[in-house]
């Protein structure tokens, strides 16, 4: 069975990077939300496996993200990725305090993202047994 | 469909020509609020910081290693600037400026990889290094005058907490706004809200909560700073959002327990505005858009050709029934079924034609980048006006476009537009004026490109075609005003004695006439010494389809573009008089040249009598063309003739006209360059003298 991944990025590219690195061979089924309204729009009515947020997005950003799913009941068992850059170091600090799994800076690449994402993956399989 | 990567690393190269655009649309909009002394917004501030963040992040996974770091080294400028470390100068404006034409560069090499730019990148890293900050001093953390929660502050962004302590700074007063929101509607009623708040407060982030909210909604709290006293942000907000909080100050007594907040009522869920019926609650993306690759909808309108032929097939088989036995019941079926397929398919084709549109202000918005640029080398000071930025072209016509205009504006900044010292001398003002402005007319789209600067001494473009050989002397005596204007667009003359790095780029006047020719258009100037040039461009709307005449010549089918065309009269041989070696008749007591088509081609040697003549217009200039038969007008599609075709002259491509027949599709400025321009019609020009 694939596993259900979230990107919210409002970057095209990065977005079509991630689905693309993670959809390979069937390895994950990927959605895509562009800003931090549609993403609470699929956390609503989804669960997810795995929920991959950039920090620094306008109105609502990953941080804030973050602490949603956190309280959010269907949310619990996602791992959390964000994103972030150098620039936005407070943004790390915080995203850990939140609950943030793993950080991934900008720029990545495929290898990066996959070791991760597998990493995270494996780690809810056993804590689920 | 290849390799998924080559689609995302097209993905990629769009997006980050996108984000360069919308750098350089924001940084003139920033070099104007400089320059005219106003408050800078901080939201254009940011957004110019996030298209170079952005960018930054993009470009080091798709392995642009030079933009990467161009965008990585502005970002750490531009993160000082949005964050208040430093103010917005002339040397921060010009480093902003050259990284537009950079990333342009960068990003149009074939090999990102590519160690030739090395040198020129570390230099400009090293320039955007050297606009150093200005460091301020803080007193106090003006953070501290409120009674934020650790809650709220531990989910903000540095650039949050930054807009935060500055309106803090600025006296504003902090508010919450707790409001509902239908998450299948969350876009509009946050667009709304958007815009409600626009005026009178400054939105610093949504918080979305878990309280009161379920499946279909959700509560944000929204936080808020305003000049706005309580009751009356109240009044503006609570009725048709939620409720306001006004966020307390700190006490000076810092061991007192914070207020309590008090737990509000519950907040009223936001709907879409109701007195605005065009707004649907629907689940929809806050971008409303596609991307498209031009090449698939070229493949939608050959589709659509395809469906044409089909649709004329069959009304051949029901012309066929006519007579036979066959129900009157279903032949009246069958014609109100073919009447309902072609309204279909004209709705389709023009649909399909619709999406192709772009704005001009997509090219305009590089000229403005390139005034301002020119004027700073020139020391010229010069006040862009622009018009008709809305009107849509076809995206391939805007992408041909941009060199052209690119050189005529130029070619108005150095060779037009007077320093103000000159201007000055003659009474002008010291600003001088370049307008750009587009407009429909009919089924083309105009364009103009003027300026009030010194215009052309037609008398010195004529010596100078004389001088290099252009043109005969003698000849040159007989051209009336336009016609030594028109020399401009001669190859090889240039009115300038100065060659300046600013249109000494190898493109002249008769590269642009070319191109423009070339996308089915015309070119015209008009100009007045000490007042100034205008350059008018007429194009089609789109190169794809346009409606053509229908002419047969010597049993051969051709499309005569309608724009080209004024109006048909038959053709008697014996009107016909020759002047100079040229037919001609007399019309209207006008004298028309005419161009035999048939002889043109070679499908015949001598005239012929009876047929028509299709008198066809190109700005000032008639030419009648003579063809054997009419056959009506039709909407055709543009077909490229191919590589090895490309270069024969006089045909703009082909076109299907059922029957699978194919016929060309004549090349009207080609066929009026080539009677009126060949260097042949000068020398019989020079021969007449």
């Amino acid at each position: 069975v694939a596993f259900h991944a979230l990107i919210v990025d409002d970057s095209s590219a990065v977005r079509a990077f991630v689905r693309a690195s993670l959809e390979e061979r069937g390895f994950a089924r990927v959605e895509e939300a562009e800003t931090g309204f549609e993403a609470l729009r699929l956390l609503a009515s989804n669960a997810f496996d795995i929920v991959i947020v950039d920090v620094n997005m306008p109105d609502i950003n990953g941080l804030e993200l973050l602490a949603f799913m956190k309280k959010s009941p269907r949310q619990q068992a996602a791992r959390r990725i964000l994103i972030s850059t150098e620039v936005g170091k407070l943004g790390t600090q915080r995203g850990m305090e939140l609950g943030a799994d793993a950080f991934l800076r900008k720029p990545f690449d495929v290898d990066e993202l996959r070791a991760l994402v597998l990493g995270l993956l494996s780690g809810t399989q056993e804590a689920t047994r | 469909v290849s390799d998924p990567r080559d689609n995302v690393q097209q993905e990629f190269l769009v997006e980050a020509q996108e984000l360069v655009e919308a750098l350089s649309r924001d940084l003139l909009l920033l070099d104007e609020a400089h320059h005219r002394d106003e408050r800078i917004e901080p939201a254009l501030i940011n957004e110019i910081f996030r298209s170079v963040h952005t960018l930054k992040g993009i470009a080091g996974m798709f392995g642009y290693q030079h933009v990467g770091a161009v965008a990585h080294a502005l970002e750490d400028l531009l993160d000082d600037l949005r964050l208040g470390r430093i103010i917005v100068g002339q040397q921060l404006l010009d480093v902003l400026f050259d990284s537009v034409e950079r990333f342009q560069h960068l990003l149009s090499r074939d090999d990102p990889q590519s160690t030739a730019d090395d040198g020129s990148v570390q230099a400009f890293i090293a320039a955007i290094r050297n606009v150093g900050p200005e460091p301020q001093s803080e007193v106090g953390d003006p953070l501290d005058k409120y009674a934020i929660e650790a809650e709220v502050l531990a989910v903000l962004t540095e650039y949050e907490e930054h807009r935060l302590r500055a309106c803090i700074r600025e006296g504003l007063l902090l508010y919450r706004l707790r409001a509902s929101f239908e998450l299948a509607a969350i876009d509009d009623s946050i667009e709304r809200l958007r815009v409600d708040a626009e005026d009178d407060a400054e939105i610093i982030t949504y918080l979305p909560s878990m309280e009161g909210g379920n499946e279909d909604t959700i509560e944000l709290v929204v936080l808020l700073a305003s000049r706005v006293p309580e009751p009356e942000l109240r009044a503006q907000f609570e009725s048709r959002y939620g409720v306001i909080d006004p966020i307390a100050e700190r006490t000076h007594l810092p061991t007192l327990p914070p207020q309590p907040t008090s737990i509000p009522a519950p907040a009223k869920t936001v709907r879409p505005s109701s007195d605005d019926e065009s707004i649907q609650p629907s689940i929809r993306s806050v971008a409303d858009s596609v991307r498209v690759d031009i090449r698939k909808l070229d493949h939608l309108m050959n589709v659509v050709g395809e469906l044409a032929l089909v649709r004329s097939a069959v009304t051949r088989v029901v012309d066929h029934l006519q007579g036979k036995s066959v129900s009157r019941q279903s032949m009246m079926d069958l014609d109100r079924i073919g009447r309902t397929f072609e309204r279909q398919l004209s709705e389709l084709r023009t649909g399909i034609l619709d999406v192709r549109m772009v704005p001009l202000g997509q090219v305009f918005n590089k000229l403005a980048r390139i005034v301002r640029q020119a004027a700073r080398e020139h020391d010229k000071q010069v006040r862009l006006v622009v018009t008709g930025a809305d009107t849509e072209v076809d995206k391939l016509i805007v992408e041909e476009l941009t060199d052209p205009l690119m050189h005529l504006v130029r070619n108005a900044i150095d060779h037009g537009l007077e320093t103000p010292r000159e201007r000055d001398r003659t009474g002008k003002p010291p600003e001088g004026t370049l307008a750009l402005n587009a407009y429909h007319k009919g089924s083309n789209v105009v364009i103009e490109v003027e300026d009030d600067g010194e215009g052309m001494n037609v008398f010195k473009l004529r010596d100078t075609a004389v001088s290099r050989g252009l043109l005969g002397a003698d000849v040159s005596q007989e051209l009336t005003r336009q016609e030594l204007l028109n020399l401009v667009f001669l190859p090889g003359l240039t009115t300038s004695e100065r060659v300046t790095d600013l249109s000494g780029r190898g493109v002249g006047m008769d590269v642009v006439k070319t191109n423009i020719l070339r996308m089915g258009g015309m070119i015209s100037i008009a100009s007045e010494e000490d007042i100034g040039t205008k350059i008018t461009i007429t194009l089609p709307i789109t190169l794809a389809i346009i409606r053509a005449l229908i002419v047969t010549v010597a049993g051969r089918t051709f499309a005569l573009p309608i724009t080209a065309v004024r109006e048909a009269i038959p053709y008697v041989r014996r009107e016909v008089k020759t002047i100079q070696g040229r037919e001609v008749i007399s019309l209207r007591r006008e004298t028309l040249a005419l161009c035999d088509l048939a002889r043109l081609f070679g499908f015949r040697d001598a005239p012929r009598d009876g047929g028509f003549v299709v008198v066809g217009a190109m700005g000032n200039r008639e030419l009648g063309f003579v063809v054997d038969e009419l056959h009506g007008q039709e909407d055709v599609i543009i077909k490229s003739l191919g590589q090895s075709l490309s270069s024969v002259r006089g045909f703009a491509g082909a076109t299907d006209i059922g029957d699978q027949k194919v016929a060309l599709v004549l090349d009207a400025p080609a066929l009026f360059t080539e009677y009126f321009e060949s260097p042949e019609v000068l020398r019989t020009l020079e021969s007449r003298a």
